[in-house]
C-alpha cells in the first residue's frame, strides 16, 4: 500500500511537472540555450552563432499545413536576417513515433530538398519543445542576446497571413527585429495563429 | 433529376387507381432528400453569433469543436463528436463543428468534406479574418492549435486544447 500510495505521489507530481513545463515563454523571459542534432548530424546550439545579435527560432515541422505554407517565408527570413545577425534556427517538435512524415531522416530529405538555408534540428524527447512551450506549427520565437542572456522579445506569428493573399500584411517577425536593430524594443511581443497542434505519443 | 423521373414515373401510375399510393411515396422520398440536403449544409459563423446562439440556449449543452479539412489529429476525432452528439441529443447537447479552414476553401474543401464524410452534425465555417482578436476571444488559454474543443453548460466553461478519444470526451461531456 505504501509503495501504491508513492507511486501514485510520483505520478501526480511528475504529471503536474510536466505541465508546468509547456507553459509558452514570455517576451523578457530567458530564452534557454539547447544543443539538438542538425540534419547534418552536428550539433547546433545559441553558441554555434558567436558573432550573432539574436535568433529566429521556429518551431516547424514537414507537413503541417500552415507549415507548408509558411516554409519560403522563413527561407526568406534566414536569407534577409542572417547577415544582419539574426539567423533562423529550425526545430521539428514533433515526435516521430505520433507523426511518421516527421521523422529524422525524411526532415534530413527535405531539407535537403527545398535547400534550406538554416539547420533543422530534431528535439529527442520533445525537451526544448517544451522549455519554450511550442504549442503548434509553425510556433515562432525572436530572441535577443544581451548583457542578461539570451532574452525572448517576441513569440507568435510570422506575419498575419497564413494564406497569402491578403494586399497589406503586418509582417509581424520582420517588424520585431526592426525594432530590435534600432535599440526599441517591439511594440508587439506576441500573436496568436491557427497552426497544427505538436504530435505528440499517446498517454498511455 | 432522378427524383424527378421517379416521380413522373409515380405520377403516371396514379393516373391509374394508384393515386394516393404514389403520391406518399414521391411526398416521402421529397423529404428523405431534402433531410439529407440539410444535414451537409455548412454555414458561415462568427463568434458574434456563436455566443448568441450559446446565450439564447442556456438549457441546452454545447460541445464546440475547432477542426479544419487539413488537420488530421481534428479528423481523427470528428467521428467520436458525431456519436456523442447523436447518442446525447435528448439530454439536449448540441454539438457545434466549427471550421477554421480558409474561407476560399467553403466550396472547395469543407462542404465536400463534410458530404464525403455523411456528418450529421452542425458544421460551420469560421466567419472571422483576424485571429489575434478571435483566439482570444473564444479562450484566452488557447495557443491557436487545433483541435481545441469548447465545453458549455449554463455559467461553466471548460476549453481544452488537445485531441480526445470516444472516451475522454464522453468523460469531459459527463463532468459538466
Amino acid at each position: 500500500m505504501q509503495k501504491f500510495i508513492t507511486t501514485v505521489t510520483v505520478l501526480v507530481f511528475s504529471i503536474l511537472f510536466a505541465q508546468a513545463q509547456t507553459a509558452t515563454l514570455k517576451a523578457g523571459q530567458t530564452a534557454p540555450d539547447f544543443k539538438l542534432k542538425n540534419v547534418d548530424g552536428k550539433e547546433v546550439s545559441f553558441e554555434s552563432y558567436p558573432k550573432a545579435k539574436g535568433f529566429i527560432v521556429v518551431f516547424t515541422c514537414n507537413t503541417c499545413p500552415y507549415a507548408v505554407a509558411y516554409e519560403q517565408r522563413i527561407i526568406e527570413l534566414d536569407k534577409k536576417f542572417k547577415s544582419q545577425g539574426y539567423p533562423v534556427i529550425a526545430i521539428n517538435p514533433n515526435d516521430p513515433e505520433a507523426s511518421k512524415a516527421d521523422s529524422f531522416d525524411k526532415m534530413q530529405k527535405l531539407a535537403k530538398d527545398k535547400k534550406y538555408p538554416f539547420p533543422y534540428l530534431f528535439d529527442q524527447g520533445q525537451v526544448v519543445t517544451d522549455q519554450y512551450g511550442a504549442k503548434h506549427t509553425p510556433h515562432l520565437y525572436i530572441v535577443s542576446k544581451t548583457a542578461k542572456g539570451n532574452i525572448v522579445e517576441y513569440v507568435g506569428a510570422i506575419d498575419n497571413d497564413p494564406e497569402g493573399t491578403k494586399t497589406e500584411k503586418i509582417k509581424y517577425a520582420e517588424d520585431v527585429i526592426a525594432s530590435l536593430k534600432s535599440n526599441q524594443k517591439p511594440a508587439i511581443t506576441e500573436t496568436k495563429e491557427i497552426g497544427c497542434t505538436v504530435k505528440r505519443k499517446a498517454k498511455a | 433529376m432522378s427524383l424527378n423521373y421517379i416521380c413522373k414515373a409515380k405520377l403516371i401510375l396514379a393516373m391509374t387507381n394508384m393515386k394516393i399510393h404514389a403520391f406518399k411515396i414521391c411526398t416521402l422520398l421529397f423529404f428523405a432528400f431534402s433531410i439529407a440536403g440539410y444535414s451537409q449544409n455548412v454555414k458561415l459563423l462568427n463568434i458574434d453569433q456563436l455566443n448568441e446562439r450559446i446565450k439564447n440556449g442556456k438549457d441546452s449543452t454545447y460541445v464546440v469543436n475547432f477542426w479544419a479539412t487539413w488537420c488530421a489529429p481534428c479528423i481523427k476525432e470528428l467521428p467520436h463528436f458525431e456519436k456523442v452528439g447523436a447518442e446525447y441529443k435528448s439530454e439536449k447537447l448540441a454539438v457545434l463543428l466549427v471550421s477554421v479552414d480558409f474561407k476560399s476553401k467553403l466550396n472547395s474543401a469543407v462542404i465536400p468534406f463534410v458530404k464525403r464524410k455523411n456528418m450529421k452534425s452542425e458544421v460551420f465555417l469560421l466567419n472571422e479574418s483576424s485571429p489575434q482578436e478571435y483566439i482570444d476571444r473564444i479562450d484566452k488559454n488557447w495557443s491557436g492549435s487545433i483541435p481545441a474543443t469548447l465545453f458549455i453548460k449554463g455559467d461553466k466553461r471548460k476549453f481544452v486544447e488537445t485531441e480526445f478519444t470516444y472516451e475522454q470526451l464522453l468523460t469531459e461531456y459527463k463532468k459538466l
